[in-house]
């Protein structure tokens, strides 16, 4: 097996844009974007996910079926997050129909 | 049948490889596509993490917002890189071992190593005791006299559950890198055979990765510019 040797440039390359990454990330973070921060934090945390993914982990040069389970796995997390999530923030859009409203058995504090 | 005999017989049998592989890269791809759907559970693993985390977040944002400001960047941030250059010399021991270099082998993973324990010190001496000496850890007399004091606590219970089993992963990591290194220094691994380095720095770079999300969800919540400082 002869294995595929990534040069030591491109390796140092990635290392220094994840840093470059890291500092944008901090420095924005103190910029006020509104709604828009956690956006942009997420979309620079998505990028430096896929440098390393791609170039320290050699997906770049893996076969088709180990990227098929990575892609499997984020699917099932995208499931995971978005089925939880529309189901946590729809749950004020539907009236209560009378009679469920339960407020004097629930909320013990 | 006897044409592969004939065939077994002239090529060398490769000292790596097991009879139940046709091949060292059928064996080498069986190996690292096992460690993925490992991974993938880790995946999923911390992914409930993250889910709670969403929806506490959603819910209750001027808490978190409120209990991030507490955390200090100036480590997360250090941190940060720290872990990016322990990947860096990680993928580089891997690299030793595909070109044959045992002495640079050790030297990558004793730097891996060294990095992930440096990682472990910031977080416990400088984060976490501190936090504890702030009274911000919930159950060991947690304490906080701002508004939404009660989702400032929730914040801090994701604090240290994300970062407590994320620190867990690192503990395991290095305890493996122990392993390799001495395994590398008696020059167990070769440019044939290094399937143990190449999926333990899968784990490794996986857990670099769970903070790459880690450091801007805890310490970057929005807000930090209201403040002008991360104190």
């Amino acid at each position: 097996m002869s294995p595929h040797v990534v040069p030591v440039r491109v390796y140092v390359g990635i290392f220094v844009a994840l840093l470059l990454l890291t500092g944008l990330t901090t420095g924005v973070a103190f910029v006020d974007l509104g709604a828009l921060n956690t956006v942009v934090a997420l979309a620079i945390a998505v990028a430096k996910m896929l440098l390393v993914i791609l170039f320290f982990m050699h997906v770049r040069y893996s076969s088709g079926l180990t990227r098929i389970v990575i892609l499997a796995g984020f699917l099932w997390l995208a499931i995971l997050i978005t089925l939880t999530l529309s189901d946590v923030w729809t749950r004020q859009w539907t009236p209560r129909p009378s009679g469920w409203d339960s407020s004097e058995i629930v909320t013990p504090r | 049948m006897t044409e592969l005999a004939a065939q077994g017989a002239q090529t060398a049998h490769p000292p790596g490889l097991r009879h139940h592989f046709d091949d060292m890269t059928q064996q080498f791809e069986a190996g690292n596509l096992g460690m993925w759907v490992f991974l993938v559970t880790e995946i999923l693993f911390f992914g409930g993490l993250f889910a709670g985390y969403a929806i506490y977040r959603s819910l209750y944002f001027p808490g978190f917002e409120a209990g991030s400001r507490l955390l200090d960047v100036r480590f997360g941030a250090a941190n940060t890189a720290v872990l990016i250059g322990s990947s860096l010399t990680m993928a580089l021991a891997i690299r030793a071992a595909q070109t044959g270099n045992r002495k640079a082998q050790v030297t990558y993973l004793i730097l891996t190593m060294m990095l992930g324990a440096a990682f472990l010190g910031i977080k416990f001496t400088f984060e976490w005791a501190h936090d504890f000496r702030e009274h911000l850890v919930p159950g060991f007399g947690f304490a906080y006299d701002g508004p939404y004091a009660s989702n400032v606590q929730l914040f801090f219970c994701f604090y240290f559950f994300m970062t407590g089993l994320h620190a867990l992963h690192m503990i395991v990591g290095i305890g493996i890198l122990t392993v390799l290194t001495v395994l590398a220094a008696r020059g167990r691994f070769s440019p044939e055979y290094y399937t143990p380095l190449e999926v333990s720095g899968l784990y490794w770079h996986f857990v670099d990765i769970v903070w790459i999300f880690l450091f801007p969800l805890l310490y970057l919540i929005g807000g930090r510019y209201a403040l002008g400082g991360g104190h």
